[in-house]
């Protein structure tokens, strides 16, 4: 295919892509806006004032880039999981799999597609935000940069997923024994600082901490962790799961006979 | 006139180690219609699997126009249209959205894609409901979508996997003036069919499957003059060192008491005996030999008549 053709085909899967979470608005777009404003009105107006500050802020402005950040997590994971198992599921993944269009044009529209929705939320969540607190971002490259790049990730993680899922079950045992406990553990709700020695060792194992935190460290300025380390991280685990999705269609692993 | 589809020694053993093509060869002529009959689990749908790549092949080659479909896979799968056995468009997305979707894979510009997508829409009579879900379509006109689908980017070979099961017999028929048509315009097609009628009234070569391996592969008039005719065995009294010549038949000397004669179904033997009584030979019994190639018919009319029972309890 020539790189305009490449082009069409790619722009049709994320509008395709686009369209079919925006289709479905009310089970993709509103239930995180809904959770989010009730965790900001919990924990921000009715016990955040109890808690005082966290990592020198006063608790709304610390946990909203937290609860930002997790939503576009679990956005971008889940829009990249439910669409390709479902076209796996319907057989309609066949019409891309018949024609020219390579695979990397494939796994690009698909991270694209979930990117475009963790994207849209997190930016509805930061606008409901508002209603609660004052945002000021510090460093806007960084924050950008992270989200982005946070999405990417979870996005390929949701394609792995897809890919070996066998069941409905299995598109949701990921992000409820996985996703879940490292982003809840992931600095969300409170600075490592809080806890003794070996849980701050322990939570440094965990890979959402430091992109929540190179997060937070762009909206606020201040960080549990080393940012630099953070973004070469992410950027190391992206490339990889890159690798292994198109090695996984490639081999057509549950995808061809 | 060039190759549309060229297979050679093309195997298959699934994950289960099952063998469902055990080294085929088969070539399609451009501007064919090509059948490809054969019972159930003959293996028709994985050779098609492995044509538009959605079955990884264990060995062999095949090329469409030309096209590896290993090291040419681009161009050989624009080459290429596919309408499977099984319905695999999106059940939520709007008949137009499929089909203009469709050609976007190929690289088609919008303009142009939305533009085929309403011609064949128009043509396949699902104009009415280019903005229906897929899911709300009838067996037959989900049948269509596909073959919109499958024409959108205008593909020179189109095949078709048991196109008309679940079909009724009126829509049937239109399906095949349709396909007619195209083939009549220059697009090379084939199909796997259960229905030797069909097979008959649509397409000029044929090749039969059975247990992965081709069995037969010839025109559809050579075949029915096979499947026309009958051969006799009949076992005489006399021990014969030679055939006798009966003219207009030929007899063939199987073994010393017995003779072969082939007559085409509905002919008479009568002349055959008399002018053995005059030879001198007595005729003691006489039976039918079993045709391999009627055997093979007698088990896919069968088999198709399953087929469409259970179509029937699916839908
Ligand atoms: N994914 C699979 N794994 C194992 N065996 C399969 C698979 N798909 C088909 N088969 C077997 O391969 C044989 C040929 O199947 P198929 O090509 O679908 O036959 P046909 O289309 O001629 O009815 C059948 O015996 C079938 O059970
Ligand atoms: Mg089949």
């Amino acid at each position: 295919m020539s790189p305009q053709e490449q082009w069409i085909a790619l722009t049709t899967i994320i509008r395709k892509e686009i369209h079919r979470f925006m289709r479905i608005w009310v089970q993709t777009l509103v239930p995180p806006v809904i959770t989010m404003a009730l965790y900001f009105v919990i924990f921000g107006t009715l016990i955040g004032s109890r808690i005082g500050e966290m990592g020198g802020f006063n608790y709304m402005s610390f946990v909203v880039p937290g609860l930002i950040m997790m939503s576009v997590i679990t956005n971008s994971y889940s829009n990249v999981v439910s669409s390709f198992y479902s076209a796996k599921f319907q057989h309609n993944i066949e019409e891309l799999l018949v024609s020219p269009t390579p695979n990397y044009i494939i796994l690009l529209g698909f991270i694209c597609g979930g990117v475009a929705r963790g994207l849209m939320v997190g930016l509805i969540v930061t606008v409901v935000s508002l209603l609660f607190t004052k945002l000021h971002i510090q460093h806007l490259g960084i924050t950008v940069a992270i989200v982005l790049m946070t999405s990417i990730l979870f996005s390929l993680m949701g394609f792995v997923n897809a890919v070996y899922a066998n069941s409905f079950d299995d598109i949701s045992i990921i992000p409820t024994f996985v996703l879940t406990p490292l982003t809840y553990l992931g600095g969300v709700f409170y600075s490592i600082s809080l806890l003794p020695e070996f849980w701050q060792g322990v939570s440094q194992l965990n890979p959402v901490l430091y992109m929540v935190n190179a997060f937070r460290y762009g909206v606020l300025g201040v960080s549990d962790i080393n940012i630099s380390f953070a973004f070469a991280g992410v950027a190391v685990f992206i490339v990889a799961l890159t690798v292994y999705c198109l090695h996984l269609l490639k081999t057509g692993k549950r995808l061809r006979a | 006139m060039s190759v549309a589809l060229s297979i050679k020694q093309l195997s298959k053993t699934y994950d289960n180690g099952f063998e469902a093509l055990k080294g085929i060869d088969l070539e399609v002529k451009e501007g064919d219609f090509f059948a490809l009959l054969g019972p159930n689990g003959a293996g028709k749908s994985t050779t098609i699997g492995v044509i538009c790549s959605l079955v990884t092949k264990s060995g062999g080659k095949v090329s469409i126009f030309g096209h590896d479909i290993d090291t040419d896979f681009a161009a050989a799968k624009k080459e290429l249209g596919i309408v499977p056995q099984e319905f695999n468009f999106s059940q939520f997305e709007q008949v137009r959205t499929i089909v203009v979707n469709q050609a976007g894979y190929y690289g088609l510009k919008k303009s142009l894609a939305e533009e085929r997508a309403d011609k064949y829409l128009k043509q396949l009579g699902l104009w009415e409901k280019r903005h229906t879900p897929a899911r709300m379509l009838s067996g037959g006109m989900k049948r269509r979508l596909m073959i919109a689908r499958a024409l959108v980017h205008e593909p020179h070979l189109l095949i078709l996997d048991e196109p008309t099961a679940g079909v009724d017999i009126e829509l049937r028929r239109s399906m095949w003036e349709f396909l007619q048509d195209i083939n009549a315009k220059g697009t090379t097609i084939i199909l796997t069919t259960h229905y030797l009628e069909e097979a008959e009234s649509l397409c000029r070569n044929i090749a039969i499957i059975d247990k992965g391996n081709i069995v037969e592969n010839t025109s559809i008039k050579a075949l029915l003059k096979t499947l026309n005719k009958e051969v006799f065995v009949l076992d005489t009294r006399e021990a014969l060192t030679a055939a006798p010549e009966v003219e207009g038949y030929q007899l063939k000397l199987v073994e010393e008491h017995s003779l072969e004669i082939e007559i085409e179904k509905g002919g008479s033997l009568n002349e055959v005996f008399e002018s053995l009584t005059r030879s001198g030979v007595h005729v003691v019994s006489m039976r039918n030999k079993a045709n391999r190639l009627e055997e093979l018919f007698v088990s896919l009319v069968n088999g198709s008549a399953d087929k469409t029972e259970k179509a029937e309890v699916k839908a």
